[in-house]
């Protein structure tokens, strides 16, 4: 009888070390696979903001009208002609009808020399941006750029544009991509944020108080819990549908304001901000509930019993020592709740954003557009120079964005460094 | 002397009274602290609620579709017998007409002898109305409920309630993304849970959060003016349309990468270190570790996250409406423009849409799908959670 050897052969030991190699080499391809895959993400997020950024600036090629060196009256250029000589040469290159509905907007006398000279630019000299190229191009072919444009353009010339600029932010809506910007729906959407907050946060921190301090775990309270989770997967258009049925339909008198004789004359029926606002409230309802309830969750019940132990009331416990101690986790989680209402897009469209709006949002019950719904109708547009307004106006919610998410990230890190 | 024993009298007075009372003002909060958490249920409700009746309304509405035959003679309000032309389609028994689109009166069919119609007049309470010969007739399509989810058509316009050419390009946007977020997305947590340093963590972590906090509006942007330029210099521009379903899915994938890899992450940590520490301890590689122990272990939370990714693609609006294309089509070629149901309810509802016409009420109907669709995958994922989670300790 041969004994069993105690340990493997020899062959064996030599396949069992190959198994190893190999088993340890596969495992060195997937730690470099894997990070590889987190790189995928950071390309993207890269791409992204390299091809909003190639848009938003770069030559355009600008045909005027007019002109304006030929507007020049003996060797004054035309910024620096009086406002008299400014209106004389509006009266020259413009229609009859033109002048009268201007002077009847506003009589020449009264207007400003400064607003003269806009009209002038404006409707005489009438620049029209014929081609616009990206920043990768304008910057590193520019030779093929000024070639492109003496064969196609001749009559343009090249001139450097930021498609974001202080006017961009200024300015009107416009159907001339030049003189364009985001005024309105700036405004919009922070006439639509205050409404939004105005019903989200009340509403989102008192059902969370609920939830936490008062509800028994009983059926009606365990049903509230789920279906607030469950509201937070419902797609957002889906609040937009409900929206239109509700606020914009079933709700006309109040979310137009003839309930309380407020209408604004220019929209008069429920497609108003009021019922925007109170849309995306539903919507982030559900988001700002399950945060403030961590931020109570995360309150020491020590603090509770000391409060009771001195003889205080249920409510006043929580007002005074529950709510102050969450606050800071209660306010972050609503931050990001509103940004995300500030990026929303379809559900206001199905609320029913209006496509053009010439004057300020004033009221509640105005006409509302807003900075997503801008940049979705600008990307809409066949003409490519809209697609460098888009992206103007991308950059300018991005910017408003980060400033909300960074605002959270300094409120979350004084709260963890004042409780540490 | 007499005022301290009248305050004491009153004091002991005072403290004897130790009776539970009822603080109304307490009550009122807490009254008013349950109708905020109500209104969840008010929410919930309304969206059934609203969905459903408008989707009724949707099933219940007639379209008139012109059959183009005329009136052969003039008809008067007491005539059960209508003559016809010969041109236009035939009619059929059982088919409800009306005299042109002016027309208020409701007929039915009774019976149909060459050219001789003989009907029932004023269906629904109307009144039976004199007409001219020529009026063209006008039969009802009713949306029957087999039919929108089984037609291949969608034309509301002119009769086509087939709903599927919708879910079709909606389905496959959802499998384009989940394509990319799937395997990129469990890497992303895997990376993450089990390999990476704290320093690694620190850094990936914020561009993930980046990437879930961008509007979907710039995603939308950036797949037309980006990923679809991309790809049409990659497979040539006659093969990819401007708009296509491919460029959208690829970038909806994107989107939803964080929220797979996050909710991925999620799990992975919640296995215990003991069972790592057993892998090591016989020999296993990180890589062993990770896919033999730790992903089966965390199964359950891992299939939690895709299914509510497919639901998120599902419902995900903005990127299909700009890069998908406009235009319901029924086509698998991801290279095409196929309006997905998201899509189509965004175009539709873009312009001042007038209260119970087709449009705003198929808006509703394929809403109420939507919302079934995405509810019903919320349900399975928390099934799932709670059915196969394996719970340590």
């Amino acid at each position: 009888m041969s004994r069993r050897p105690a340990g493997p052969t020899h062959v064996e030991a030599q396949e069992l070390a190959d198994i190893l190699t190999w088993r340890h080499r596969w495992s060195r391809i997937w730690r470099v696979v894997l990070p590889a895959s987190t790189i995928v993400g950071i390309l993207a997020l890269t791409a992204l903001l390299y091809n909003v950024s190639n848009q938003s600036f770069g030559y355009i090629a600008v045909e005027n009208e007019v002109d304006p060196q030929s507007l020049a009256i003996a060797g004054v250029p035309l910024g620096e002609l009086p406002k008299s000589r400014l209106v004389a040469i509006l009266q020259d290159n413009i229609s009859e009808g033109l002048y009268r509905r201007l002077e009847h907007d506003q009589p020449f006398d009264q207007r400003s020399r400064e607003d003269v000279l806009d009209l002038v630019h404006e409707r005489v000299v009438n620049p029209e941006v014929v081609a616009s190229w990206t920043l990768h191009e304008s910057l590193l072919a520019r030779d093929r750029i000024e070639a492109d444009m003496a064969r196609q353009f001749p009559a343009a010339h090249l001139e450097f544009r930021s498609w974001v600029d202080l006017d961009f932010l200024r300015s009107q809506q416009s159907p001339n991509p030049q003189i364009t910007g985001v005024r309105p729906a700036i405004l919009g959407s922070l006439w639509t944020i205050l409404i939004t907050i105005a019903f989200a946060f009340p509403i989102g921190v008192g059902a969370a108080i609920y939830l936490e301090e008062y509800a028994d775990d009983n059926r009606l309270n365990r049903l509230i819990q789920t279906n607030i989770n469950n509201l937070a997967g419902v797609p957002s258009i889906i609040y937009g549908i409900l929206g239109l049925a509700v606020f914009v339909r079933a709700l006309e008198p109040i979310t137009s304001g003839t309930a309380f004789g407020l209408a604004d004359p220019t929209t008069a029926n429920g497609r108003t901000i009021l019922s925007a606002g109170m849309t995306l409230a539903l919507l982030i309802l559900p988001l700002i509930i399950i945060n403030a309830q961590e931020a109570i969750r995360a309150v020491p019940g020590s603090l509770r019993q000391a409060s009771y132990g001195l003889g205080g009331t249920k409510w006043q416990t929580i007002w005074s020592h529950v709510l102050p101690n969450a606050l800071p986790g209660i306010l972050t989680g609503t931050i990001l709740a509103v940004s995300r209402a500030i990026g929303e897009t379809a559900p206001l469209v199905v609320v029913g954003a209006s496509t053009f709006i010439a004057i300020d949002p004033s009221s509640p019950f105005s006409k509302f557009t807003t900075l997503p719904i801008q940049i979705f109708q600008w990307t809409a547009r066949p003409q490519n120079v809209f697609r460098n307004t888009a992206a103007a106006a991308i950059i300018v919610l991005l910017v408003l964005l980060l400033t909300l998410n960074a605002s959270a990230i300094l409120l979350r890190n004084r709260f963890s460094s004042r409780s540490n | 002397m007499d005022l301290s024993v009248t305050q004491a009298e009153e004091f002991s007075h005072r403290s004897a009274d130790l009776r539970r009372r009822t603080r109304w003002r307490e009550q009122v909060i807490q009254g008013f602290l349950f109708v905020c958490g109500a209104i969840s249920i008010l929410t919930t409700v309304g969206i059934v609620y609203e969905l459903s009746r408008e989707s009724l309304a949707f099933f219940a509405t007639r379209q008139w579709e012109n059959t183009n035959k005329p009136l052969a003679q003039d008809v008067a309000p007491d005539d059960g017998v209508l003559v016809v032309g010969t041109a236009g389609r035939p009619l059929e028994q059982g088919d409800l007409l009306r005299f042109g689109l002016q027309g208020q009166e409701i007929l039915r069919v009774l019976e149909v002898s060459g050219t001789a119609v003989r009907v029932e007049r004023g269906l629904d309470g109307n009144q039976p109305e004199a007409m001219r010969q020529g009026i063209q007739l006008y039969s009802a399509n009713e949306v029957t409920l087999l039919a929108f989810l089984t037609g291949t058509r969608w034309a509301p316009h002119s009769g086509s309630f087939g709903v599927l050419p919708l879910v079709n390009a909606t389905l496959m946007t959802t499998a384009i993304a989940m394509l990319v977020a799937l395997p990129l997305g469990l890497s992303v947590a895997i990376f993450l849970s089990e390999y990476a340093t704290r320093r690694a963590r620190g850094a990936i972590k914020p561009v993930l959060e980046v990437l879930a906090g961008v509007p979907t509006v710039v995603y939308g942007y950036f797949a037309l003016t980006y990923m679809t330029p991309v790809l049409r210099s990659i497979f040539g521009e006659g093969i990819v349309q401007i708009y296509n379903t491919a460029s959208a899915g690829l970038v909806m994938g994107i989107l939803i990468l964080p929220l797979v890899s996050s909710m991925s992450e999620d799990a992975l940590s919640a296995v215990p270190r003991s069972l790592r520490d057993a892998a090591y301890g016989l020999g296993a590689t990180r890589w062993e570790t990770a896919t033999k122990v730790v992903v089966p272990a965390a199964l359950s939370g891992i299939t939690a996250a895709f299914i509510i990714g497919i639901s998120r693609a599902i419902g995900e609006t903005m990127i299909v409406a700009i890069a998908a294309g406009a235009g319901p089509a029924f086509t698998f070629n991801p290279f095409e423009a196929a309006e997905t149901m998201t899509g189509h309810i965004v175009r539709i509802s873009g312009g001042d849409l007038s209260y119970d016409s087709v449009d705003y009420n198929s808006i509703f109907a394929i809403g109420l799908l939507l919302f079934l669709m995405t509810f019903s995958l919320n349900l399975i994922s928390q099934r799932v959670v709670r059915r196969f989670r394996e719970v340590y300790e």
